[in-house]
């Protein structure tokens, strides 16, 4: 029962060792955001996108051949010939906002919501360290980003394999690719609309470092990310826009031609790194000189 | 308070090697961004081995020195030696070997008490993952969670909360444990339990650095106290040196309180005053008892004669010239 005698003097054996230990935070981390309620209802609501494309082309095709074309996300008119599309349409759909605003909410919520709370203290003391702890926060935040994605690309593929005929498909240039490679396709833009998710992690995580109130942080990169992708649109400022975070979101639309054309994917990537290391850099550079007083 | 303060027998060098103090702080000074001064040109030692006392009034910067001691805080000018080596600087030596509860506890909510401490011992680099849930437990075992370890903590009292608090900070053997106002929320039998647990803790060698705004709760457990009021220390020694530098009254029990009053003016003492059945007055400068021998023959009806020991309140009082309550 009484512990405090054994290492009353000097530093815990357990010093060498510490490269074995630097891994479980991360693990605590993930497993406490993944067990938050709000994580989970962000989930829900991700999952439930495609469900709702996949039963609205459903009635609208319903008595017609194929869905109307014109309007819509990229590739909605080929989901009734090809349930697989609905991955493609579903993160389309979803990237602009949904999986953005999710992004916004747990990394706005990674630093000021532990202020909010006061456990951000007591973590500190631990001593987690605020190096180890940011990058911890800021890991999570991105494995969040793929399950976000992964769980659209999943829920889309059930759907869309439950609703519609699956088969070989055609890509955007025309040419004919097997199911299985567009499988792959489908996994490879999952996990670039994951990567373009990262510029907007790295700016919730600033935000975060610069308030005690998760939600103001939430609020904030939200309002953000909304006010970016209107500016996006104004022709105005035509000069500014290709370093807008969400200039080059849909260019994973590109892995779908046959060559892909890499131009615009790699633009996007770039623009994602910058953003990670501008704000990244700052959060780091903020967050060890805050005083916490929450 | 006429009872005595529960020192330790000698707990003295039980820490051991920590030179000049386990903590110990010079013109240690913080001033917030709207320019208010929180903590001004603190000098402050706790002896290895201590239960020290940090006592002040809300707002006298207490908090902001226990923050600054455990890195939190950068101060604005100063320093601070925490175990021997400076702070924020060493946080990554000096935190493992410190537990600490500060301005009360902060708990998930989501999460069961058990996770709760998981949590904060995966946040510790030092701590050994192969033997956490036998630590968990202990600490649980320890404040007296083990039975409701897996209700969540949105559901625990605010003494559960508290308790949850105290067993984060005994998850590792400590050095030094730093418990900014660890009896608050609890009722009196959880007070008497953070007590004996506080001088048990201590009777193994930690050092045990307490806050309070609760005078009566120092002088039970501490041998050490510093005062602070309006961010500035006031006074620092040991809690019998303290109490003592304050003057006891001379209280005299007495039916007859007009002419118990009038031979005490006699008689030279100074500040005689006058309540119900009691007369009380500066303790007189020669011996009591010839006091008492002129109540006596003046006959006074004397049934109780004595010198009341000056308690850390009277202490504060008379360093402070205010009430202890009152907001810096």
């Amino acid at each position: 029962m009484s512990q405090v005698e054994a290492g009353a003097l000097g530093p815990q054996p357990a010093r060498s060792r510490r490269t074995t230990f630097r891994a479980t935070l991360f693990r605590n981390e993930l497993l406490t955001t993944f067990r938050r309620w709000r994580t989970l209802a962000l989930l829900a609501v991700l999952a439930a996108v495609p469900i709702l494309v996949g039963i609205a082309v459903k009635i609208e095709t319903g008595d017609g051949d194929s869905a109307g074309g014109g309007g819509g996300p990229a590739f909605i008119s080929q989901i009734t010939n090809n349930g697989l599309f609905l991955v493609f349409t579903a993160l389309a759909a979803t990237l602009p906002f949904f999986l953005p605003m999710s992004i916004g909410v747990i990394a706005g919520d990674a630093i000021a919501g532990e202020a909010n709370a006061g456990t951000l203290r007591y973590l500190l003391v631990a001593p987690a360290g605020r190096t180890r702890l940011l990058l911890t926060k800021y890991t999570t935040v991105m494995a969040f980003c793929l399950v976000a994605t992964l769980v659209v690309a999943l829920s889309a593929l059930a759907v869309g394999a439950i609703l519609f005929p699956l088969g070989d498909l055609t890509t955007i240039s025309g040419t004919r690719i097997t199911f299985a490679e567009g499988l792959g396709r489908a996994l490879l833009i999952a996990l670039v609309v994951a990567a373009s998710l990262t510029g907007v992690a790295a700016l919730g995580l600033f935000v975060s470092t610069l308030t005690n109130s998760g939600i103001a942080a939430m609020a904030t990169t939200v309002g953000l990310l909304i006010t970016v992708q209107i500016l996006d649109q104004i022709p105005q400022l035509h000069a500014l826009q290709p370093y807008f975070f969400s200039h080059y979101w849909l260019s994973f639309a590109d892995l779908m031609r046959e060559p892909v054309y890499w131009d615009d994917l790699v633009k996007n990537l770039g623009l994602q790194a910058l953003y990670a290391a501008v704000f990244g850099s700052a959060a780091w550079a903020r967050f060890m000189a805050k005083d916490i007083t929450a | 308070m006429d009872q005595p303060s529960a020192t330790e027998p000698d707990p003295e060098g039980a820490g051991g090697g920590a030179g000049d103090g386990v903590i110990h702080t010079h013109a240690l000074t913080k001033r917030y961004r709207g320019g208010q001064l929180a903590v001004d040109g603190l000098d402050l030692t706790v002896p290895a081995g201590s239960v020290f006392g940090f006592l002040g009034p809300n707002g006298s910067g207490k908090t902001t020195t226990i923050r600054m001691l455990m890195g939190l805080i950068e101060p604005t000018s100063g320093s601070a030696r925490v175990l021997g080596h400076p702070m924020p600087r060493a946080s990554r030596t000096v935190l493992p070997q410190v537990g600490a509860l500060i301005e009360g506890p902060a708990l998930y909510g989501f999460l069961s008490g058990r996770d709760n401490l998981i949590r904060y011992d995966a946040a510790d680099p030092t701590a050994d993952p192969r033997t956490r849930g036998t630590r968990v437990a202990a600490a649980l075992d320890r404040v007296g969670l083990a039975a409701a370890a897996g209700k969540k903590a949105k559901a625990y009292s605010l003494g559960m909360k508290q308790r949850l608090g105290l067993a984060a900070a005994l998850l590792q053997p400590r050095r030094l444990l730093v418990l900014d106002e660890p009896t608050n929320g609890l009722d009196p039998q959880g007070m008497r339990e953070i007590r004996s647990l506080v001088r048990e803790l201590a009777s193994d060698g930690t050092t045990v650095f307490l806050s309070s705004h609760l005078l009566d709760e120092i002088e039970q457990v501490c041998t050490h106290a510093a005062v602070m009021a309006q961010g500035r220390l006031i006074t620092q020694g040991s809690v019998s040196d303290l109490a003592g530098g304050a003057r006891g009254r001379l209280v005299v029990t007495t039916p007859d309180t007009a002419d118990a009053a009038r031979v005490l003016k006699e008689q030279g003492v100074g500040d005689v005053v006058i309540a119900e059945n009691r007369v009380t007055s500066d303790p007189p400068e020669g011996e009591p008892a010839a006091i008492n021998a002129a109540l006596v023959t003046a006959g006074v009806r004397v049934r109780g004669f004595g010198v009341e020991r000056a308690s850390l309140e009277d202490a504060f009082v008379a360093l402070t010239g205010e009430g202890f309550d009152v907001a810096g």
